[in-house]
């Protein structure tokens, strides 16, 4: 409770990491219950960003600049797999000209 | 004193025969094949006559040569090193000039078998395994060779494979010797124990150093010892597997089962002679267990018909001669008939080999018969070998085997029994070898078909060379022989006379013309007579052609059950019911609990994501619930801040 005393005037790191968790939570619920391939990676990417959020966080109240530089390299990861999922989603569309997530359900495409 | 022979040369040599045959002798040509197996025993015979010009200088003997270390391990160190002795001087002749000569003769004999390299290949390595087993130093380094020599001796009673008889006959005399094996294995453990070493001369020197040692143990490692010389000489009553040996090509008979392997046991037993010299209870035994296999060997000699077998009942009958030897201490003896025998008995069977191949592969002696004038030179050579075996006065076997009757007249009360049936058995010898000279190559052919003819020049050279060897070993003498093997082996016992050594001299060549005359009489004169002798003593002559059950014996008494136990209890119980079983449960375990577990493979992208999620909730709990509950003061998961 000393951090929150330091940084009154701010908004306190609480709601932050309240945000976070939210942000968070929705990207699981939205990942477990739609069944769309496209929302499901939506909700991976609010995932991450809520990952994202409380790094930054942190990282401002402990004046690091590590959680800073993860960030980057979780918006790195985060591109590269938009690249490459994106990809993948199409290939799957093309073979079975659906997105519906319980449809696919072989290894084998 | 520390010139190098090479004797490293003498095994080696053979083997490197035996490695190009074997490896390349499919794809050489024949001329090639023959040179390699002809010129490696010959190589060997070279430097054994070097060793043998070498050993003439005073004071040379025994030459030791170490090649290297083999086993260390704590106080044992066992070396690969041979020794170059009197004993191991003769042995070596023997090997390396009768084996020379039987390589000569099989180029002819096995000349138009597919087997050609194989064979010969074959003969090599047993050439190699033998001369280790002479050579060695140390027991461990001559149990190598008796094993070696037990190898290819299967290798070659089985060579003609196709035949299901020769491949029993093969793994029968493999399985016979194992247990002989066995008691020297044991006995070559006792001697580690009590000795510490397995080198010959340092127990020998150890013994020395300790006269008062005797019996006890070293009685036990005697007879286990004796056990392994059982084995592989053929003794009663492990004898079955020697005539079983003669599905194995003639010259294979005539090298390893009758003047070289089997003969491996004697030359044991007299290598280790300063054990069995202090348990004269061991002595008894290997006495008593020679005098009877010379008996019962010749008995079941009398019958049998295959001139083979008659050869192979000969060969463990004058081993048990050998072995009689033995159990007198007069080691020389043995040696000396061991040598004479190497001679007779390699003569026998190449001659006989040589009757066989005249009649295209016929063995059975009543199909045989006014040979004499067909195959002449046959005849006089196999001549030669009779007259030495049955021991008439000027030939070899006549010295060898009457100082070795001679040596147990002289020990006592015991020693006259073992004369009389060593006498008895001189008789039995010289009917039985009469009879297959008379039914061989007396008389007339028996033999219709048959277009027989003399055997080529390779097989008639060292059916010669041999015939001189049996006319004229004898010649050494027994004095002269023991006086030079005495370092090696000890004295002959002392005592007799002369006079003592004429008459009965003169008693065994009056037996051996008796035998002869009985021989005469029933195969000859009154042909009728053996099958009137047949019906009138008809258990006596069943007994004997049946060889006293022995093999019936052993059929119901060790292979029977052990066939019955290894299937019933082996096979259906220990392994189908026990393992099999075990190997069951395990199985049906694992798909069971695959079973179970395979419901969790949906295959549904969103039941997997929503069990990554529970775990990770669960995990979180897990780790934050400490905290979150210890800042109320409850203590979770063992854990109170």
């Amino acid at each position: 409770m000393n951090s929150l005393h330091l940084v009154q005037h701010e908004v306190p790191l609480a709601w932050y990491l309240l945000l976070s968790a939210v942000l968070f939570c929705l990207g699981i619920v939205g990942f477990l219950i739609k069944r769309n391939l496209i929302t499901m990676f939506m909700s991976i990417e609010l995932m991450l960003n809520a990952v994202n959020l409380s790094f930054v966080t942190f990282a401002h109240q402990w004046h690091q600049v590590k959680g800073q530089i993860f960030v980057f390299f979780v918006m790195v990861v985060a591109a590269a797999e938009a690249a490459v999922g994106l990809a993948i989603i199409i290939a799957v569309f093309r073979a079975r000209a659906t997105l519906a997530v319980d449809r696919i359900d072989l290894m084998k495409l | 004193m520390n010139e190098n022979l090479h004797l490293w040369l003498i095994p080696l040599l053979p083997f490197a025969g035996f490695l190009l045959n074997g490896l390349l002798g499919s794809r050489l040509p024949k001329p090639v094949v023959t040179a390699i197996a002809l010129l490696a025993p010959l190589g060997s015979l070279v430097v054994v006559l070097m060793a043998f010009e070498f050993s003439l200088q005073p004071n040379v003997l025994p030459h030791v040569e170490t090649y290297g270390q083999w086993i260390t391990a704590g106080t044992l160190h066992i070396d690969f090193s041979f020794v170059l002795d009197q004993l191991s001087l003769v042995m070596l002749l023997v090997v390396t000039g009768v084996g020379f000569l039987i390589h000569i003769y099989s180029v002819g004999y096995m000349h138009d078998d597919e087997g050609y390299w194989r064979y010969f290949s074959y003969m090599n390595l047993f050439m190699f395994f033998m001369t280790v087993l002479v050579l060695s130093g140390n027991a461990l380094l001559l149990f190598v060779g008796w094993e070696g020599v037990g190898l290819a001796s299967y290798l070659l009673i089985g060579f003609w494979f196709q035949k299901t008889s020769a491949a029993d006959a093969g793994k029968k005399a493999f399985i016979v010797n194992r247990i002989g094996d066995f008691g020297f294995l044991i006995g070559l453990f006792l001697l580690l124990a009590n000795f510490g070493t397995l080198t010959f001369s340092e127990i020998a020197a150890k013994l020395a150093a300790n006269p008062t040692w005797t019996g006890g143990v070293l009685t036990a490692i005697a007879l286990c010892l004796f056990v392994g010389a059982i084995g592989k000489s053929a003794q009663l009553p492990l004898h079955v597997w020697l005539p079983d040996a003669m599905e194995g090509p003639t010259p294979v008979s005539a090298l390893i089962h009758a003047a070289t392997m089997v003969t491996a046991g004697v030359y044991m037993v007299v290598r280790m002679h300063f054990v069995f010299d202090r348990s004269p209870f061991a002595l008894d035994v290997v006495a008593i267990v020679g005098a009877a296999t010379a008996l019962f060997a010749a008995l079941m000699a009398l019958v049998q018909n295959d001139i083979k077998r008659v050869l192979a009942y000969s060969t463990i009958s004058q081993l048990g001669y050998m072995f009689l030897g033995c159990g007198v201490a007069a080691y020389s003896t043995a040696i000396f008939h061991l040598m004479t025998h190497a001679f007779f008995k390699a003569l026998f069977f190449l001659a006989a080999g040589s009757v066989i191949h005249a009649l295209g592969g016929e063995q059975d002696m009543r199909k045989m018969g006014g040979l004499r004038k067909k195959i002449p030179i046959t005849f006089w050579t196999m001549t030669a070998s009779v007259l030495a075996i049955t021991g008439l006065p000027l030939f070899s076997g006549f010295y060898s085997k009457d100082a070795i009757l001679y040596e147990d007249f002289l020990e006592g009360g015991f020693g006259k029994s073992l004369w009389f049936v060593g006498v008895v058995t001189a008789l039995l010898t010289s009917f039985y070898i009469f009879r297959l000279w008379y039914l061989t190559f007396m008389g007339k052919s028996r033999n219709s078909e048959a277009h027989p003819h003399e055997s080529s020049w390779t097989m008639l050279g060292p059916l010669v060379i041999l015939a001189l060897l049996s006319l004229s070993g004898g010649y050494l003498g027994i004095h002269r022989f023991a006086a030079y093997l005495r370092p090696s082996d000890g004295p002959l016992p002392e005592g007799g006379t002369t006079g003592l050594e004429y008459m009965l001299s003169a008693l065994a060549v009056a037996v051996a013309l008796l035998g002869w005359y009985i021989a005469d009489l029933l195969y000859r004169r009154q042909q009728e007579l053996p099958k009137q002798l047949a019906a009138t003593f008809p258990t006596a002559y069943k007994l004997l052609s049946n060889k006293f059950y022995v093999d019936e014996i052993y059929n119901f008494l060790i292979v029977k059950p052990l066939l019955a136990i290894s299937k019933y209890l082996l096979e259906w119980v220990v392994d189908v019911a026990i393992l099999g079983g075990l190997a069951w449960l395990l199985a049906g375990i694992a798909s069971l609990g695959g079973a179970i577990l395979q419901r969790w493979q949906s295959g549904n992208l969103r039941s997997y994501a929503a069990w990554l999620a529970l775990g990770a909730a669960v995990l979180l709990v897990f780790v934050l619930a400490p905290y979150v509950f210890g800042a109320y003061g409850i203590g979770v998961f063992g854990a109170a801040h």
